[in-house]
């Protein structure tokens, strides 16, 4: 999103008062900080991480889905779906390029996934077992997605905030097409309704912990409001989802797993029951069913496309010194 | 760890009548696959007619931490506007 030729002229600043005081000025003024800008250090590693983690997100979150390429089950599904799953991959190096204007490189991200050191959306962790999954991931995951980005349109950070615009204006169609399937499901012969609430059933709570923790335990999430790397709190952006998803869910006629999910007239929103943070942090910390086949497929990936990058590289160079030989014999 | 494969900055014009606009960056190993590379990821719906890829490292750019003394000879002249003059209304639309 930023042109990085022009980045490398990253100097280190000395964080005094005077410094910090004037950087969160400009942040208090809406002004963006654009990559080689000065920057508090703790600022640039926090967008890093959080920049990395949801390209992470994207790149990974392609395999769940692309399970169920082969097998959707009509033509025009298959399609969509196909779509869907390119879409993420191009999410996914938007965010790179965003998280590389700080001076990080694609191959030490792409080696800190590899390795456990960075993580990725603690959803993608999770199997899709159906054709089910499909629609409710498009429709819970992308719609919690969606939540959580469109705020991020405006984060202080230029590069972030622009890929997020585009990012935002690809994602409404994720959302709809797994409604649809969800509609069509829901529609169907009881088997279909029942595999499309079974689908609600497995993935609603790990819908709500992508939201993250509890504010009160949130490890970054004071200093990332105040940076305006953030807008909303995990719990505000979490209480909108679950507010605009509720009736989505009534309409398709199927149930939220939550008998404490009721219409709080006083406060104006749903209050829903209480998150199982020991299974979220089980996960997190990388004990999801499916953590370790994730890191697996996408190291293979990486490893087994290893040689088409040096085949490229190798042509690329063979092309230059062709090019430079035929220029010198010109000159002669 | 292999080589870093190159980086390139996209630019796109949206459509005849627009210049070129710069839309991101890919890493590509040269400009064949650079192009092919900028078609997958900035115009998978129709955002544009034509790209160019320039190598990232071509780029000279000025120095931002020397933008005040760049850009000053700018700001201080403020009869390079038009409101700087004086026109009586009767003269109509100038």
């Amino acid at each position: 999103m930023y042109s990085q030729g022009l980045i490398g002229a990253h100097h280190e600043v000395e964080e005094t008062p005077e410094f910090l005081a004037a950087f969160q000025r400009r942040i208090d003024a809406e002004e963006k900080i654009e990559p080689n800008d000065p920057m508090p250090e703790a600022y640039r590693k926090t967008l890093i991480r959080q920049i990395g983690q949801h390209a992470h997100s994207e790149i990974v979150g392609m395999l769940p889905e692309g399970n169920w390429i082969t097998r959707a089950p009509s033509l025009r599904r298959k399609a969509a779906l196909l779509a869907k799953v390119q879409d993420e991959g191009g999410h996914g190096l938007y965010l790179y390029a965003a998280a590389e204007t700080l001076g990080v490189s694609r191959e030490e991200m792409t080696e800190q996934l590899h390795d456990g050191r960075a993580k990725f959306s603690s959803i993608f962790n999770y199997p899709t077992l159906s054709w089910a999954d499909i629609g409710a991931i498009g429709w819970l995951v992308d719609g919690a997605a969606i939540m959580n980005q469109i705020p991020l349109c405006r984060c202080s950070y230029g590069p972030y905030a622009r890929a997020m615009i585009r990012v935002c204006k690809e994602e409404s169609f994720h959302q709809r097409q797994g409604y649809e399937i969800m509609m069509t499901l829901a529609r169907g012969t009881p088997e279909q309704k029942a595999m499309a609430q079974d689908a609600l059933d497995r993935l609603w709570q790990p819908a709500l912990m992508m939201f993250g923790p509890h504010d009160s335990d949130s490890a970054h999430g004071e200093q990332s409001m105040k940076w305006k790397i953030k807008r909303f709190t995990n719990d505000e952006l979490r209480q909108r989802f679950v507010d605009a998803t509720v009736p989505q869910a009534e309409y398709l006629g199927l149930t939220i797993p939550d008998s404490d999910l009721k219409w709080n007239e006083e406060r104006g929103h749903y209050d829903f029951g209480p998150i199982d943070w020991n299974e979220f942090w089980r996960v997190v910390k990388g004990g999801g069913p499916m953590t370790r086949d994730r890191v697996r497929d996408r190291r293979k990936a990486w490893e087994d496309g290893a040689w088409v990058r040096e085949a490229a590289l190798a042509h690329a160079a063979k092309r230059r010194a062709r090019a430079a030989a035929a220029a010198k014999t010109a000159a002669e | 760890m292999s080589a870093e494969t190159p980086l390139w900055e996209v630019f796109i014009r949206p459509r005849n009548g627009l210049s070129h606009r710069h839309v991101g960056s890919v890493h590509a190993a040269d400009e064949v696959l650079a192009i092919q590379a900028a078609r997958d990821v900035y115009t998978r719906r129709g955002e544009g007619l034509s790209i160019w890829v320039v190598p990232s490292a071509a780029i000279t750019a000025s120095d931002p931490d020397a933008k005040g003394e760049m850009f000053e000879p700018a700001e201080s002249k403020i009869y390079r506007h038009p409101t700087f003059y004086d026109i009586p209304d009767e003269v109509g639309h100038m």
